[in-house]
């Protein structure tokens, strides 16, 4: 017997993912879900970005990471609502792992929530978790050739932030040609060249949050 | 290595559209994954026999449909295939286009006794 079928496989995820952003919605919070590969600057950029913005508005983070909570520590010394999800192994965060996470927040007090996901190039791509949007980092030393050899992430993000340009001297590397290819990729992606050390360029991603904060409240 | 996530996505699906069709023994499973999907087949099919041990499932062959990723240019209507990763028109070169497949990720056909 052939029963035809016809079913997303990811539409358990895609329910809960709806889910959660009706009540991201209700709460008035606008959440964005970080991605990059390991070490491109997440945890730096989400301190810089508290740093700056906290005060201003009122920052939640959600830390994924397989193991530990070394991220959780770093940015709740800095004051901001912080919950740790640890993923005991799977290489993404989901719509389920995302609504454990945000019921330890009063989402009603945040205006922005970042997720920060589990660092890899290719998985966090095709899980949705009821995001605003998607951002994601590139950093110079992992060449700029990585468009090209993981186009779903470039394809599915709002904002690429290119990081670590102060490193541009001592890496080969091209930021126009990370930018040409990602443009094919997604025209309508937001770029900005930054480096979360110098701090060189983060205004302009302070200011991208600061009319998205505000357009959503 | 989100195989394993996504294979517990299809396994419930192929058993509860066997369980709603009185399918003691699931044969063959077809699934349609686009090209811009991050599901490695190979993974996805070790995942489908690790995970279907045991199951009405268990034994049943996974068949595969890889989408290519295509595009429509709405600028001047062509349609094409990308080529390295490239979603602009080659005809025209508008980067104003729009997704058609590649983004699969769906059971198609479940078979069975």
């Amino acid at each position: 017997m052939k029963i035809p079928v016809v079913r997303d496989i990811l539409e358990a995820n895609e329910r809960i993912a709806a889910e959660n952003r009706r009540i991201f919605n209700e709460n008035r919070v606008f959440v964005l879900n970080l991605m990059s590969a390991p070490g491109a600057g997440k945890t730096s950029l989400l301190e810089r970005t508290v740093d700056t913005l906290n005060g201003e508005m009122q920052i939640g983070i959600i830390e994924g990471d397989i193991q530990s909570s070394i991220d959780a520590a770093r940015l709740s010394k800095k004051g901001v609502a912080t919950v740790q999800i640890n993923t005991d192994g799977a290489c993404h965060l989901d719509g389920n792992m995302i609504r454990g996470a945000f019921s330890h927040l009063d989402l009603k007090s945040l205006d922005l929530l970042i997720v920060e996901n589990v660092g890899n190039l290719v998985c966090p791509a095709e899980f949705v978790m009821g995001e605003d949007h998607k951002v994601m980092i590139l950093s110079v030393s992992e060449g700029d050739d990585k468009p090209l050899k993981y186009p779903l992430m470039f394809r599915e993000s709002s904002v690429l932030l290119i990081n670590k340009i102060d490193l541009l001297p001592y890496v080969d590397c091209s930021i126009n040609k990370i930018k040409e290819s990602s443009l094919k990729i997604n025209p309508d992606l937001t770029i900005f060249e930054i480096s979360c050390k110098t701090q060189e360029g983060l205004i302009g991603w302070y200011q991208w949050l600061r009319d998205m904060v505000r357009t959503s409240s | 290595m989100h195989e394993l996530s996504i294979t517990q996505g299809l396994l419930q699906i192929v058993l509860e559209e066997a369980r709603k069709h009185s399918i003691s023994k699931v044969r063959l499973v077809k699934l349609r994954i686009g090209e811009l999907t991050a599901v490695e087949p190979s993974s996805l099919t070790f995942c489908f026999e690790l995970l279907t041990k045991d199951t009405p499932a268990d034994g049943a062959g996974l068949e595969i449909d890889v989408v290519p990723i295509k595009l429509k240019c709405l600028n001047c209507w062509e349609f094409f295939e990308t080529r390295d990763a490239s979603f602009v028109c080659p005809a025209c070169s508008s980067f104003n286009t729009e997704l058609i497949t590649g983004r699969e990720l769906y059971v198609e056909q479940i078979e069975g006794d």
